[in-house]
């Protein structure tokens, strides 16, 4: 039986089609009102395929938001913690953005098309605060979410599989660069941007050439064991090289209802991205006041003893609670049991030791291990070819 | 070494009075106003050849006392064409209602409501009195534990014992209802309710029925607790009171310049440092302190730009709605109003033949149109004050309501015929008033706004309704006559306690600023 669309069901991705073909299990999710795959086929088999050879993933529903104008790149400044105008031209910047309070709202990315005309990309849905951030500015904001598809195409062969599309040249693009190329008579953006920590691309095309995308990339990609990946594959590679997601790692400031539940940028270990030099940005007051006082929280990433997840343990120190999990993971790769944490201070110094608190359940019998765990001084997978120019060929 | 130890964006009368007091501390002070005189909202201007008038308020009903002394606004010449005036209320169908202190005769008003009257003022009385020890300092906030708040909130709390339990709890059930239920339950005459709601709906954009208003009644009522007993008339026009808190800075050492519009506020990354004027001049201070309203301050001498958004967000979310106009009337000779005679022009008359006419008029203002039959507030100056106009003459002006700020199909179409609904409702009571017209003005809330500054036309500066008020006036974070911004302060009345010509808040925000040391 073929029901009728309803305005209120998930929308489908300008790939979904290919997507649905490969999804043979059928386990599909809801990113931000898009039906997704959190698996293919078999998790561990789609991560290896990200950390061996080339995993693609749908990226279409990431939030996209073109600011274009004059003030484009003063509005940006305003907006972000981060130095905009350092960001060249046919560059991309990892940032983040908070409230007046100095509290992160959500982390993205902003790609530098031209002198004034940026892309924003953002996890939460952003246009809002975008638009109340330009009174004053002679900016126009546009919401792309709908009008360009992406793929995440990442691991050690995603270079020479792109390349097979016809991406010439690609192996000479830098770490967060990009580059524009024509792709069946359309505009194809290519960025060395992703969210594993390896080697790896992200594709943007118009929504029509979704589909002769992914088909010219998977021919290419065949003997290269190209395999796509969902969104649990993808957690596993994100948590082994130590990114964060909003809404899991931290409360989006302005979603936050229970007072002192959102996090800085410094309680986040993202001090980097805060230019407190900037004359002035959201959140700026407050953060040079945290700066001055200190902070409450500190994020860590911990090596955990073992092979239990520590997904929302306690972490204990001397028998006390001190913090608490946020995201955890068996990582295959590094073959270590990892765990991001936001500990109160000013514990969480590099090489502490600390007690995580893992329950879990086996056929309904509950049963808690204490395992040791020590703090990391930074993420665990960090291969060099991530960074390598020109990109290693296979 | 700053030019000024504080800049004073506008030469209204908060902002004189603010620039005086800080002035009386040894403070160096420039007041800056864009216009060719002071005194803001309190302004003598002709309207017509030979025809002065108060062109936006034009009565003295609650400028504290407290300040009239210690700027010594008397002997800079402040004085009285009439004092504690009675309320008229003009009646179609017969006799007038006459509101003179807490008597009330006339009309359908019998003794029941006469003692009713009486005691609903007494209770009043003691409401604006709490109240107005509430106004004469900055407001507290709640969450910072600051001590001077906690005495306040404390002293309040006390107060608000001292009504009485059945006072204490009658003021919170009323302080969040409407005129109109109060006065159903407290009175049988429908004139004399209706002259008390026209108090507590004007310069609101709400009618009777609208929640809010008995706060509104209050606020207005508050000058009662100051000793007023009615509106009182200054010699000259408000313009009158303008020049006197002008001469009082002068003799304090305050600068005025006038003709002197601000382009900008200035700031660096974390201080407002003074201001530039549009004639290209840079003025430096340790503080700015603005009397314009929120929004003109932030948006436009500010700049967005220069604040953090969430603060944008805020100031955006404030509201300037009005429903208020003025109308000014040059006329040949003195106007017969049927059964009143020339003292009793002298007074203030009203229009507001009953609570559901007010609701009526009220109505239209939600869709952006103008009232059909509008209430109103009118003084005929002239009367008292002979000076205003160079002949024979007289001059009428009115408070009207409702006019919106942007009618449909705009105010060039709809300026006369409101006008002319204006002078109908007038010449109901004053018939052949329209053969003495020579000439006539109307100033929209467009109109206001542009010409005095007040955003939207509202002359609270922000519209005082329970969740712009205290603490949160203007805005959640921009409280306590300071802005977030170092260095940048404000003491219009877009602060607490708000608008109309009181003062307290220009007092308010120098004591403040005194206080908290920036100037030292």
């Amino acid at each position: 039986m073929k029901l009728a669309k309803r305005d209120t069901m998930l929308l489908e991705t300008p790939f979904h089609s290919r997507v649905a073909e490969l999804c043979e299990i059928n386990d599909w999710g809801n990113w931000m009102g898009y039906t997704t795959p959190n698996a293919f086929f078999d998790v561990e088999l789609e991560y290896f395929a990200i950390r061996s050879t080339t995993g693609v993933f749908d990226l279409s529903p990431m939030n996209k938001y073109r600011i274009q104008g004059p003030d484009a790149e003063a509005y940006l400044n305003r907006l972000a913690t981060r130095d905009v105008s350092k960001i060249g031209i046919n560059r991309v910047g990892y940032t983040v953005w908070c409230n007046d309070a100095g509290k992160v709202m959500d982390d993205g990315t902003i790609f530098r098309l031209g002198a004034s005309d940026f892309r924003l990309c953002s996890y939460q849905r952003a246009i809002d605060w975008l638009l109340w951030c330009a009174l004053g500015f002679d900016v126009s904001i546009t919401d792309e979410t709908d009008t360009i598809a992406a793929l995440a195409v990442q691991g050690p062969t995603s270079c020479t599989c792109l390349t097979g599309i016809g991406l010439t040249d690609l192996n000479t693009l830098k770490p967060f660069g990009m580059r524009n190329y024509e792709f069946d008579g359309a505009p194809l953006m290519v960025s060395r941007t992703g969210f594993t920590g390896d080697l790896g691309y992200e594709v943007w095309v118009p929504p029509e050439k979704a589909e002769l995308l992914w088909d010219r990339l998977f021919e290419a990609g065949k003997d290269y064991l190209i395999k796509p990946f969902g969104s649990y594959a993808l957690d596993i590679a994100r948590i082994e090289t130590g990114f964060i997601q909003a809404g899991v790692d931290f409360v989006p400031a302005e979603e936050m209802v229970r007072p002192g539940r959102s996090r800085s940028p410094f309680e986040l270990g993202l001090s980097w991205l805060v230019d407190l030099k900037k004359p002035l940005f959201n959140g700026r007051a407050a953060l040079l006041k945290e700066q001055q006082e200190g902070s409450k929280f500190r994020f860590v990433m911990l090596n955990v003893d073992g092979n239990k997840p520590a997904e929302h343990s306690f972490i204990l120190k001397d028998e006390q609670q001190i913090g608490t999990v946020t995201s955890a993971a068996w990582c295959p790769t590094a073959k270590s049991n990892i765990a991001f944490a936001q500990l109160e201070m000013p514990e969480g110094n590099v090489g502490q030791e600390y007690v995580a608190e893992i329950y879990y359940q086996r056929e309904l019998h509950w049963t808690r291990v204490l395992a040791p765990c020590t703090v990391m001084d930074g993420p665990i997978f960090n291969p060099k070819r991530r960074r390598q120019t020109p990109a290693i060929p296979h | 070494m700053t030019d000024f130890d504080a800049i004073i964006i506008g030469g209204g009368h908060n902002g004189l009075i603010c620039a005086s007091y800080l002035a009386k501390s040894g403070k160096r002070v420039a007041v800056v106003e864009a216009k060719t005189q002071v005194g803001g909202a309190a302004a003598t201007e002709a309207f017509a050849e030979g025809f002065q008038v108060s062109r936006c308020a034009q009565w003295v009903h609650q400028l504290s006392p407290t300040i009239q002394q210690d700027l010594r606004l008397a002997q800079h010449g402040l004085s009285y064409a009439a004092e504690n005036l009675g309320t008229i209320s003009l009646r179609q169908e017969g006799e007038h209602l006459r509101l003179r202190g807490d008597q009330v005769s006339g009309a359908d008003v019998g003794a029941k409501d006469q003692e009713a009257y009486r005691l609903f003022r007494r209770k009043m009385l003691k409401y604006a009195k709490l109240m107005h020890k509430l106004y004469s300092t900055r407001p507290p906030k709640l969450v910072e534990h600051d001590l001077q708040d906690k005495i306040l909130l404390a002293k309040l709390g006390l107060g608000m014992k001292m009504l009485g339990r059945d006072d204490m709890s009658d003021l919170m059930r009323l302080i969040l209802i409407n005129i109109f239920d109060v006065m159903n339950e407290t009175f049988a005459s429908p004139a004399l309710q209706a002259a008390i709601a026209l108090d507590a709906v004007q310069g609101t954009p709400m009618g009777p029925r609208s929640p809010n208003t008995v706060f509104t009644y209050l606020h207005r009522f508050l000058g009662n607790a100051m000793g007023f007993e009615g509106v009182s008339q200054v010699k000259g026009g408000l313009g009158g009171l303008g020049n006197a808190l002008a001469s009082t800075a002068k003799s304090l050492g305050v600068e005025i310049k006038v003709g002197a519009a601000v382009a900008r506020i200035d700031k660096t990354h974390d201080v407002v440092t003074g201001v530039t004027l549009a004639s290209g001049e840079s003025l430096s201070a340790k503080a700015v302190v603005s009397s314009a309203d929120p929004k003109t301050t932030f948006k436009s001498l500010l700049g967005y730009p220069q604040m953090e958004a969430g603060m944008v967000r805020r100031v955006e979310h404030i509201r300037f709605k009005s429903g208020t106009a003025k109308v000014h009337l040059a006329l040949r000779g003195l106007p017969e109003f049927r059964g009143l005679n020339e003292k009793d022009l002298g007074q203030r008359l009203i229009i507001a033949p009953s609570m559901q006419a007010i609701e009526n008029a009220f109505n239209p203002l939600k869709y952006d149109e103008c009232s059909e039959h509008p209430v109103m507030d009118i003084s005929l100056a002239s009367v008292n004050d002979p000076s205003l106009v160079a002949g024979s003459g007289h001059v009428l002006s009115a408070i009207v309501q409702y006019a919106p700020f942007s009618p449909k199909g705009g105010w060039n179409a709809m300026r006369d015929s409101f006008i002319k609904r204006v002078i109908n409702e007038i010449s109901i009571y004053a018939p052949g008033i329209e053969d003495l017209i020579t000439a006539s003005e109307l100033l929209t809330p467009a109109d206001l706004e542009q010409q005095f500054g007040m955003t939207g036309g509202n002359w609270h500066h922000g519209e005082l309704t329970m969740d712009q008020v205290l603490m949160t006036r203007p805005a959640t974070g921009i409280s306590q006559y300071a802005t977030n911004i170092d260095g940048l302060f404000l003491c219009g009345a877009g602060a607490h306690p708000g608008g109309n010509i009181m003062g307290l808040a220009g007092k308010n925000a120098a004591e403040e600023i005194i206080r908290q040391g920036v100037l030292a």
